[in-house]
């Protein structure tokens, strides 16, 4: 059953790699990028489980904390054009 | 089923690898750059190499990736069209990367059996046992990393060092080069400032 798990991971990671290399603006990439690393974080929790130690799941979820980060600091540049050096809130708000 | 997994992720990495030298869009290799580090990360986990695997993800796919975004703030999001690729370039970078793989001939294969931790287990049972009362730290692998082969730890420490160095020289001279003055809407941004401080101040304001 893990083995079908991983194996349905593993082409669900290809397509949305695909998605990643086509997708036309930056939001196709940009979502496909964190459902990659969303199906690495399952890739390795159901790993884990398939060879017996369940304290992969630890790991996975580092992985998830990082990949978060990731596509935050990446959508907050895309909505500001920098990380936040303050200029952009006066002309904001 | 582990070599399968293991080759899979491999084949992703070359795949994004690809992707992030054909296209031209920066942030989109940003982005893509940041999978790359998180498949790496996940291929060291099927191949039990857990504590490269946290650092890889952690500085491969967090850090660099605010880092290259704080980069990219103070360029443009296009790379610019080269009509004349360098063929020295390509030469040098064909040689080192064939250099590279050269020097991983006489590795052991992954999970060989006659790699020098499989022909030596007296030594793992050695560490297990008495790296505690020989060193102290109760994680091994930092009792490994910072004494038995603390030379080769002293070593990556120098290159790094040497790394931190060279960028630190290099923001230095940028800062003191004609052209580059003060922007008008920072006061206070003295020549004689330190290279840290310039760098929180963009040099242009873009939402003025």
């Amino acid at each position: 059953m893990f083995i079908a798990g991983i194996l349905a991971l593993l082409v669900t990671m290809a397509l949305t790699l695909w998605r990643t290399l086509l997708g036309p603006t930056l939001f196709d990439r940009l979502l496909a990028v964190n459902s990659f690393g969303t199906k690495t974080v399952l890739l390795i929790a159901v790993y884990g489980f398939m060879t017996g130690r369940p304290d992969f799941l630890d790991i996975a979820l580092v992985y998830a904390l990082i990949n978060f980060v990731g596509t935050i600091a990446v959508l907050k540049f895309f909505e500001y054009d920098d990380l936040g050096s303050g200029k952009y809130q006066e002309d904001d708000f | 089923m582990e070599t399968l997994v293991a080759d899979v992720l491999l084949t992703f990495l070359v795949v994004i690898a690809v992707g992030i030298i054909v296209l031209r869009d920066l942030l989109a290799a940003v982005i893509l750059l940041g999978a790359y580090s998180l498949t790496a990360a996940g291929a060291f986990v099927v191949m039990d190499a857990v504590d490269v695997a946290f650092t890889e993800a952690a500085v491969g796919s967090g850090i660099s990736t605010i880092l290259f975004l704080g980069a990219l703030s103070f360029t443009k999001h296009e790379q610019k069209p080269r009509g004349n690729d360098s063929w020295v370039a390509v030469l040098f970078v064909v040689v080192t990367g064939a250099l590279l793989i050269y020097g991983t001939l006489d590795m052991p294969y992954y999970g060989s059996a006659t790699s020098a931790a499989q022909t030596n287990p007296d030594l793992a049972v050695r560490f297990l046992q008495q790296s505690g009362s020989e060193v102290g730290p109760p994680n091994i692998v930092t009792s490994v990393l910072a004494s038995y082969r603390g030379y080769d730890t002293l070593g990556e420490t120098m290159v790094v060092f040497a790394a931190g160095m060279a960028v630190l020289s290099l923001l230095g001279l940028k800062r003191r080069r004609p052209g580059l003055e003060a922007p008008e809407d920072a006061p206070g941004d003295t020549p004689g400032e330190t290279p840290a401080d310039a760098l929180d101040e963009p040099p242009t304001s873009r939402h003025t």
